[in-house]
């Protein structure tokens, strides 16, 4: 790891400040993608501002209609979350699937999303709830958030406070693992929202992170069941492949991974 | 630099380090705590899992600065005087070790595990919590053994408190 | 056997040191002045070392120096060496190109060292080595094998044209030819046994202080076998004599064989530790350990097996490509020759074997010795081929076993190999019973009802073990002996201290050893401890790999005990005025047998030790040392049998059920056995469904962290049931036959047979990862 400068904000309006005067500043929630990078040299920050003892930025609200889960609030805390569970159960079973136990305790939602690594659990929900991204200085929808491998809408300096889910009718993810990194070789979020649309994303598979699929969405939209999907051509052009799984694999895990979901869902 | 100030094992600690240093190496290097261990760069075999505020985490991939204020545990600081803590008898008593290497954080990831489900653990469960620690040796047959062993030997510790 | 004697279930005295982090491993040591090495390592599979330009470097703070290899060559630091001289088919000897143990002049895989940076700080020297300017001219590489021996392809080393190490063979070409003209049926197949890298959970590392006034160098190292280290540094690699070397293998935290070899970063330690006048420290990271551990297996075959109308096998015909990697590893030679083609017979009559084996230099990380060393990539081919076989014959696998089992012994194979005694029948129907496979069909069916395809799959492995009779690996061509030696010091006041050569890195040797003494002695093993690993305590040991530590390193403690009771008994006799054919060892006292006279073991020591009154002419102590050299190898063996579940819309393999059955003659412990067996099977398996090494077509590794190479996880892998039948070793004194490697050996084969029974297509190679397995369930090649 180069050298670098630790600072521990203690609200957000610090944060900021601390990373506008930083050269090459960078936050720090659970520290579970930047530190790994920095290990590997990937990455050298001249200051790494610490969001996680942020009060304002922890914590789990529910209403009738929306999930409000804070930025720097940790996976194991989502999982186990008696709110979550009873709004969105498929969100809780969701980060009680992220990495380890070990990792759970420390990452968090805000960590996950502001890397949009391309496969990994959180922008799946995200996207197919629809969920809303509130940063320290406006609000992005998710359809508007995620902008590719390891890019998102996110401006220099802006912090996700807050993940909005709308409470959904329906939900279930199933997440067929990276035998080896355990993120998601490729793992399918389904979404049935209280007015009936649904909406239905892959994280994992795609080259350019994670999606939408139009051909699921349609056929459960039609037909709220796993055998809806049996029919669904899905297309392997522009999917991940590697040693782990080749392309027409990974189309093939995206309609099993679906059905195994919407089974999950109920 | 910076000064960190932590509690390791029951003693305050104050240490002066480089911003980039780890936890891990706060302990290993500054402390001489070196039974939590090193085995990989990525974060993944959990050689190094170590508790904060009762929670199991690795070591490896915090910042030294991160645990300013927090409680450590290390595997150096879980038995009782010369009485072992339960899991690491267990670990001795159903042969859930054999270089040693990676027992440390073995012990601590599996107390958090039994700490979290009590009495509800089967072996499919103990296997699954067990993804975030890596042993090359056992083949974790008894490893799995001994945390399910611990589990029970907890659960009389506690009723008999 | 007495409750910590031969046979007893003793918890490990090791033990409280690791669980209560009291362990000491090379990094977990500190000396006063130490300094911390970083190497520069090749970005390029293959390339020129072009310059290499220090200035910025050595301006940075706390850098002590910079050095690379034209400096230690110019230093005359010994190229690294290949122990076992394997000569080919034209009677031409192994065709070897230089490996310096940093690069002056070219780099022939990822990851080798050019220079090192002596800093004083790990993340100093790291630092500086960023600011190192090396300039590389890259070359053309070749990763594959096949590529590798095709006309045209990128050359390693002028030494070895075509990049062939050599071409050797074994057995009898027209006997083979002769037995297939006769077949009445033939089963040919190829095969890949994949590349794999050891992983031991410790990452190497070294710790080399040497003192300027005695000109004496000590090393602290991740080592298997530091007696065979000090020898080869100094015999070899001219860093000083023997004398003046003391290597200390403190508690090492895995082997599996990537720690037997003496790596470059050792000899740069101790040389550098000389330049800089102060101890130089390297604790390599789980990516250096991706690149630079020796690497295991990586064969491409083609096996043909002749039957008679009867389903007799009559011949096998083998042709293997065997990847080195970029350069010769100090036992790499030996391991697809005489530790793979061997075992070819497998536990089966097999009249006639030709195996042909080539080795290959390839653009790639060194390959060499892991666990089971070339025997389990025989038992794989051989177990696949003999279940191949039976689908194509159409009989019951384990049916075409027992057919062509081996049943009298001593069996003398076409392959040097003379199996001393066995019972395979044994074991595979102590295997079919444990695992209920008359049943099997009924719960495939089941099963299938449910939407998961079942498989069963048979292995029967035999391995040869306690390496080894030193005449005969001589003759084969091995540069060393292979014995062991012991001592037993009884000190005055009755403790007893056991030196070895073996090595302890996770087999408990600190136990069982003790274990041997209690039941001589009849003395709890607290009294008892064992001194490993430091070749200035211990007097010499070839140390520990190819499951010798018991048949052959506590066969050198055993004769060591003899000797040492002879003289005590003579003590005891003249202390109690009786015949000395009249003592018997009890609890710990020399007993005057039917009588009630008995002078405890303490007071023998001591009487050794005062020598107030010792027989007349004996000399005074008690302390007897023994080198043990075996007469043949030994032959574990066993059945394995595997049920599991393939998912079929993810291709996902899950098991139902792994039966173990081994004969491993005496176990001393067999909690320590079983703990061994669960480990290899681990690793079988992992070979089986998880673990490849993978190059691209350049020469880059694609898996070297564990984001990318997949180890097995708990979840991985079932519980074991394990069991045993039992044919002592008549080999040496206890019967032991070694349990270190059998998992590993057995284990990949009765997985592969299970997946491919499942889902009805022979064609899979490993890793069956579920992609390859959904794509097979489909037809397709993956």
């Amino acid at each position: 790891m180069y050298q670098t400068t630790y600072h521990r904000a203690s609200s957000v309006d610090e944060a900021a400040s601390l990373f506008a005067k930083g050269k090459e500043a960078k936050y720090l929630a659970g520290g579970h993608t930047l530190i790994p990078v920095m290990k590997q040299r990937l990455a050298a920050p001249s200051d790494v501002i610490d969001l996680a003892r942020i009060k304002e930025l922890v914590g789990i609200e529910a209403s009738a209609d929306t999930l409000t889960i804070k930025a720097a609030t940790a996976h194991s805390d989502v999982a186990t979350s008696d709110a979550v569970k009873k709004a969105i159960p498929a969100l809780a079973h969701l980060a009680s699937q992220i990495g380890d136990p070990a990792v759970r305790y420390r990452g968090t939602i805000g960590g996950s999303l502001a890397n949009n690594d391309p496969a990994a659990d959180y922008p799946a929900a995200v996207l197919a709830t629809g969920a809303t991204i509130k940063t320290n200085k406006r609000s992005i929808a998710a359809d508007d958030f995620f902008k590719g491998l390891f890019t998102t809408a996110l401006e220099d300096g802006e912090i996700i406070t807050a993940v909005l889910f709308p409470v959904t009718a329906k939900a279930g993810y199933a997440k067929f693992p990276h035998p080896a990194s355990r993120f998601a070789l490729t793992g399918v979020f389904v979404a049935r929202t209280k007015s009936g649309d649904v909406r239905v994303a892959a994280t994992g598979a795609s080259q350019n992170g994670v999606m939408r699929v139009a051909a699921l969405e349609q056929a459960l939209k039609a037909n709220w069941s796993a055998a809806a999907i049996d029919g669904v051509n899905i297309s392997a052009n522009g999917l991940l492949n590697d040693i782990h799984g080749s392309s027409d694999y990974r189309a093939n895990l995206i309609k099993v991974m679906a059905q195994r979901a919407v089974v999950a869902a109920g | 630099m910076s000064t960190v100030k932590l509690t390791v094992n029951g003693k305050a600690v104050s240490v002066d380090v480089e911003d980039r240093t780890l936890l891990v190496n706060l302990l290993r290097d500054h402390l001489n705590l070196t039974g939590t261990h090193v085995g990989c760069d990525t974060s993944q075999c959990g050689a190094c899992v170590v508790h904060i505020d009762g929670r199991a985490v690795k070591s490896c991939t915090v910042l030294a600065g991160q645990a300013d204020g927090c409680n450590v545990t290390t595997i150096e600081g879980i038995a009782t005087g010369d009485e072992l803590h339960p899991m690491q008898a267990a670990f001795r008593d159903n042969h859930g070790l054999q270089c040693g290497f990676c027992t440390p954080g073995m012990i601590m990831s599996a107390i958090d595990i039994v700490k979290r489900y009590g009495g509800q653990l089967d072996e499919a469960t103990v296997r699954h919590e067990l993804e975030g620690n890596i042993c090359r040796c056992t083949g974790y047959h008894n490893i799995v053994k001994a945390v399910l062993d611990a589990a029970g030997r907890m659960k009389v510790a506690q009723a008999a408190e | 056997m007495g409750v910590e004697g031969i046979g007893a279930r003793v918890v490990r005295k090791e033990d409280k040191r690791f669980i209560t982090g009291k362990g000491r491993y090379v990094d977990d040591v500190k000396l006063t002045g130490m300094t911390h090495a970083h190497f520069i390592r090749s970005p390029h599979a293959h390339a020129k070392v072009k310059s290499i330009d220090p200035s910025a470097a050595l301006k940075m703070p706390g850098v002590v120096a910079v050095l690379n290899g034209k400096q230690l060559v110019d230093d005359k630091v010994g190229n690294l060496i290949c122990g076992w001289a394997i000569t080919s088919k034209d009677g031409s000897p192994m065709k070897m190109g230089a490996w310096p143990a940093m690069a002056p002049e070219t780099v022939r895989f990822v990851g080798q060292a050019v220079a090192v940076v002596i800093a004083e700080s790990k993340n100093l020297a790291r630092d500086a080595a960023e600011a190192v300017v090396v300039d590389y001219e890259e070359l053309p590489a070749v990763a594959d094998i096949r590529a590798a021996i095709k006309p045209g392809a990128p050359q390693l080393h002028p030494e070895a044209p075509g990049n062939v190490v050599y071409d050797w063979a074994i057995g009898d070409e027209n006997a083979v030819k002769d037995a297939f003209s006769k077949a009445a049926n033939v089963v040919k197949m190829e095969l890949t046994n994949n590349r794999l890298v050891p992983n031991a959970m410790e990452p190497r590392a070294a710790i080399a202080d040497y003192d300027a006034a005695e000109e004496h160098f000590t090393l602290y190292t991740t080592s298997q076998n530091p007696h065979v280290a000090r020898l080869v540094l100094s015999a070899f690699y001219n860093i000083a004599p023997e004398h003046k070397l003391r290597v200390i293998a403190p508690d090492v935290g895995g082997g599996f064989g990537s720690k037997i070899f003496i790596y470059p970063e050792e000899m740069v330690a101790l040389w550098a530790s000389k330049k800089v006048g102060r101890p130089v420290k390297w604790t390599g990271d789980r990516t250096e350990a991706f690149l630079t551990d020796a690497h295991g297996r990586d064969h491409v075959s083609t096996a043909e097996m002749a039957f008679d109308k009867d389903n007799k096998i009559l011949g096998l015909r083998v042709k293997t490509y065997a990847n080195f990697g970029a350069y010769m590893s100090l036992f790499s030679s030996s391991v697809p020759t005489y530790l793979y083609a061997t075992l070819l017979s497998g536990q089966y009559i097999i009249p006639a074997i030709y195996a042909e084996v080539m080795g290959v230099y390839t653009n790639t990380t060194p390959v060499d010795a892991y666990r089971g060393a070339g025997r389990p990539e025989a038992s794989y081919l051989l177990e696949r081929l003999m279940e191949t076989a039976a689908r194509q014959l159409k009989v019951d696998p384990t049916e075409l076993r027992r057919k062509n089992f081996i049943t009298q012994f001593p069996h003398q194979t076409p392959v040097i190999m003379a199996y001393d005694t066995g019972d395979f029948v044994a074991s595979l129907d102590a295997a079919m019973k444990a695992i209920d496979y008359a049943g099997f069909a009924g719960r495939k069916a089941k099963a299938k009802a449910e939407g998961k395809l079942r498989g069963i799959g048979v292995s029967c492995y035999i391995e040869a073990c306690g390496i080894a009779p030193s005449k005969a690996v001589g003759s084969l061509g091995a540069g060393v002996g292979l014995w062991e030696s012991a001592e037993v010091r009884v000190n005055p006041v009755g403790t007893i201290e056991i030196l070895t050569g073996s090595h302890s890195h996770g087999q408990g040797h600190e136990t069982t050893f003790c274990q041997l003494v209690a039941e001589r002695l009849g003395v709890p093993i607290s009294q008892v401890s064992i001194v490993h690993g430091d070749t200035d305590k211990v007097q010499f040991g070839m140390g520990t790999y190819g499951s010798r530590s018991a048949a052959v390193g506590l066969t050198a403690i055993l004769k060591a005990m003899e000797k040492m009771e002879a003289k005590a008994r003579k003590i005891a006799a003249h202390a109690l005025e009786a015949s000395e054919a009249d003592i018997v060892i009890e609890n710990g006292e020399f007993k005057v047998t039917g009588t009630d006279k008995a002078i405890a073991l303490p007071m023998v020591a001591l009487a050794a030790y005062t020598a107030h009154n010792l027989p007349e002419g004996m000399e005074p102590g008690l302390k007897e040392s023994a080198f043990y050299d075996p007469t043949n190898f030994t032959f574990p063996a066993g059945a394995y049998i595997c049920e599991l579940e393939v998912d079929p819309g993810t291709g996902k393999t899950t098991f139902v059920n792994f039966v173990a059955v081994d004969d491993f003659g005496r176990m001393i412990n067999p909690m320590i056995v079983e703990g061994q067996v669960h480990g290899g099977l681990a690793q079988g398996i992992g070979q089986a469904l998880l673990e490849h090494a993978v190059y691209d077509g350049s020469g880059q590794p694609v898996t070297a962290s564990f984001m990318d190479y997949t180890m097995p996880r708990a979840d991985d892998l079932p519980s074991f049931k394990i069991d045993h039948t039992t044919t002592l070793c008549p080999g040496n004194p206890l019967g032991i036959k070694g349990c270190g490697e059998a998992g590993a050996i057995g284990a990949s084969a009765a997985v592969i047979n299970a997946i491919t029974d499942a889902i009805g297509n022979n064609r899979l190679e490993m890793p069956a990862t579920p992609d390859r397995v959904w794509h097979a369930i489909h037809g397709q090649a993956a």
